[in-house]
């Protein structure tokens, strides 16, 4: 048997496989076969690192050195310089924005210093084609501790401990849900996974199911013990193809090895899983669409109670969690509520998973304890904005969610804290903005959404997102009235009030978080037909600087509807009658002598 | 592989898997970890690093000594005393040997890295590194 000294771990998610990280995966074997060094050095493709922003990513241990944004064919230098002669490639490492130093070592990253991951524990750590990885990293013990030695009572008894909450978004207490799907007799019960992210931004469970899919697996299977169902289905959308893919290669070996299937580890209990596609359709994360939808029906929500846990998938009980709610669970009986209690706030226990993107120098997905603060995650760990333009807001929770400012930056997140300041935890989606981000226009982006992800079985829904995007692209076009503000307040509570599911009684929140805080950039767009960030096009005029304009006539030539005049070395004017706002003179003028407001 | 029957099973295959993610687990707790590392470069391996980089990886693992990390790193600069290994234990100096062949990387391994007792054949630090 060869034994490796080294490992190549290759991130294999989707974002550096679009990357042509697979590629670099054969580039390393064959530079290393051709070196003699295939029993020495181990290569694999691993999940998501979660430092997505400079993928591909290649971690080489026990050294832990990382490289980022590798290419194909810097696969040679790698296997040439560091695999066999020990020296580090000092172009590949990343360097730390602050410093401008190579850092040698992850471990010294800003970007994993404060992290702590639980859910994400085996991603970029094991091949998540690999049940054996799984089982050497402790992989399946949780099940059978559950099943050997812990009665269905003790585990729910355990998971209620723990103060889990539901990662989805919900924040319902896991425990007290599988308790309700226990008490409720049936004949039949079914475990649900939602693997429905639709958040714009969110790609935690994407991620998990591709770099961990059989903590998944055996966690549904833990569930389905506690409740007394046997069997399971993943609800994941097919825009998922390699999450589909592992998911299928982990449910296909669980069974191989008899950790599912009947008379699972020869205690009795009988469980299998089966995966159902979605179409990709936001509201089928809300747990009752979802369950339609399984059912081959539209779907739409209906009116809770009944809960699932009472009459869910064909009216049996049915217990529904999130892919990340899911992912923590093998851990908490494996090391214990009380150790779980440890981590995170009073009332929000454990970590969570945040997806930063935006205008954030590190986009990526992180893990970090509940309570940990914005300032941490954007400034710190998200190595804070993009251009060092400055902080304006970060969108928490998705288009469910609100805007938080820069006031509220040192929260502690968590479930309450976030609710309380006008936004919610959502599924973990934080979408960061600078000052040049209009708001108004962002809240039109979110009701477009959920205007397109309305289901349209009730009328707040169906049309007051409508209705509220009109109003929205009124106030960035200038054509809006103050009245027109006001109705969107009170058009946005009446739809929060009367809303049959989430989401319709959240689809307003955008603008409510946004119009109390930018009250001033709302009423900027109505009374002086002005965007203060500069983004409505609308409203923008762009301006030729008489002392900074030295009259290159570059700006002329480039203007595609002869909008500009001016003679060679004399001032330049811009028709404002013509001009389509492109802003095309604006990015080739090099005095900076066109501005925009 | 045949279906998994009891908890029991279940625990010896992990045990049994366990060297697959081995250095991968010693990598994430590299702080905590006695680091080995063995000079790699041309010289090293001319004179033999490659054997016994092997020998110490094949010692470690038989001795389950989960606390040992070897890795390989670039020239030294000992290049009159290659192979050459440095050794670090958390917290002290790190100490490097000149010379090792098969023979003496067990011995290294014997007294210093498991007990502590230092061995003759120390190159004292000629130099400072940018840390220091």
């Amino acid at each position: 048997m060869s034994r490796y000294k080294m490992h190549v771990l290759v991130c294999g998610g989707t974002g550096c496989v679009s990357s042509n990280s697979l590629q670099i995966v054969d580039n390393l074997k064959n530079h290393i076969k051709e070196n003699g060094l295939e029993n020495d050095i181990q290569v694999l493709k691993t999940g998501c690192f979660g430092f997505c922003e400079k993928g591909p990513i290649v971690k080489i241990l026990p050294d832990n050195t990382f490289y980022v944004q590798v290419k194909p064919e810097d696969a040679e230098i790698i296997v040439k310089e560091h695999l066999v002669k020990g020296r580090k490639v000092d172009k590949l490492l990343y360097k730390e924005p602050s410093t401008e130093k190579s850092i040698d070592d992850s471990k010294h990253m800003e970007f994993y210093k404060k992290q702590m991951r639980v859910a994400l524990r085996n991603c970029g750590f094991i091949d998540p084609d690999n049940i054996e990885e799984y089982i050497a990293r402790d992989g399946y013990q949780a099940l059978g501790k559950a099943l050997v030695e812990m009665t269905p009572e003790l585990v729910i008894e355990e998971m209620k401990k723990s103060g889990l909450r539901g990662r989805g978004g919900g924040g319902f207490p896991t425990g007290l849900k599988w308790e309700f799907a226990r008490k409720n007799k049936g004949d039949q019960k079914y475990v649900v996974c939602n693997a429905d992210e639709g958040d714009p931004g969110a790609f935690m469970d994407r991620s998990i199911l591709e770099g961990d899919p059989h903590s998944i697996v055996e966690a549904m299977a833990i569930c389905g013990y506690a409740i007394g169902a046997d069997k399971g289905l993943v609800y994941i959308r097919a825009e998922y193809p390699l999450a589909v893919k592992r998911l299928e290669k982990a449910i296909k070996d669980a069974r191989e090895y008899g950790l599912l299937g009947k008379n699972i580890l020869d205690s009795g209990f009988d469980f299998d899983i089966e995966i159902k596609y979605g179409a990709g359709a936001f509201v089928c994360g809300e747990e009752t669409a979802l369950i339609h939808s399984m059912e081959g029906e539209r779907g739409e929500p209906t009116t809770k109670p009944p809960f699932p846990a009472e009459s869910g998938y064909w009216g049996k009980p049915t217990n529904v969690n999130n892919v990340e709610t899911f992912a923590n669970v093998p851990v908490i009986l494996l090391k214990g509520a009380d150790w779980f209690q440890t981590i995170g706030t009073e009332k929000s226990k454990g970590t969570k998973v945040f997806a930063l993107a935006g205008k954030i120098n590190n986009v990526g997905l992180i893990e970090v304890p509940m309570g940990t603060t914005l300032r941490e995650v954007i400034f710190d760990i998200g190595g804070g904005i993009k251009d060092g333009k400055r902080f304006k807001a970060v969108q928490t929770g998705g288009p469910s969610g609100g805007c938080l400012t820069e006031e509220d930056l040192d929260t502690p997140i968590d479930f309450d804290n976030l609710l309380a300041k006008g936004s919610m935890m959502g599924s973990g989606g934080m979408i960061v903005m600078d000052e040049d981000d209009c708001m108004p226009s962002v809240a039109k982006f979110y009701l477009e959404f959920t205007e397109d992800e309305s289901c349209g079985k009730c009328t707040p829904c169906r049309i007051g997102t409508k209705r509220l995007s009109e109003l929205l692209d009124k106030v960035t076009k200038g054509q809006a009235t103050m009245e027109d503000l006001e109705m969107l307040k009170v058009l946005s509570e009446t739809i929060r009030d009367t809303a049959l599911c989430g989401l319709g009684q959240t689809a307003p929140n955008p603008v409510l978080s946004t119009i109390e805080t930018f009250w001033d950039e709302y009423v900027a767009h109505v009374k002086e037909n002005r965007c203060p960030a500069g983004q409505c096009t609308d409203l923008l005029k762009y301006f030729i600087l008489e002392e900074k304009c030295i009259g290159c006539t570059a700006c002329s030539r480039v203007c595609p509807v002869e909008a500009i005049s001016g003679k060679v070395k004399s001032v330049h004017v811009i028709d404002q009658d013509k001009c389509i706002k492109c802003g095309a003179c604006y990015d080739k003028c090099k005095f900076s002598a066109i501005i925009k407001k | 592989m045949g279906k998994i029957k009891s908890l029991d099973e279940l625990r010896q295959l992990r045990e049994q898997y366990k060297s697959k993610v081995d250095i991968r687990e010693k990598g994430d707790q590299i702080e905590k970890m006695i680091q080995v590392r063995v000079a790699m470069a041309t010289c090293g391996i001319a004179s033999g690093a490659r054997d016994v980089m092997n020998t110490l990886v094949d010692e470690v693992t038989n001795r389950r000594l989960d606390n040992v990390v070897i890795s390989q790193t670039g020239c030294m600069g000992y290049c009159y005393a290659e192979p050459t290994i440095e050794v670090t234990i958390p917290g002290k100096d790190p100490v490097v040997f000149g010379e090792v062949n098969k023979e003496r990387a067990v011995e290294i391994l014997e007294k210093y890295i498991i007990n502590g007792e230092l061995l003759d054949g120390i190159i004292p630090v000629t130099h400072k590194t940018v840390d220091d």
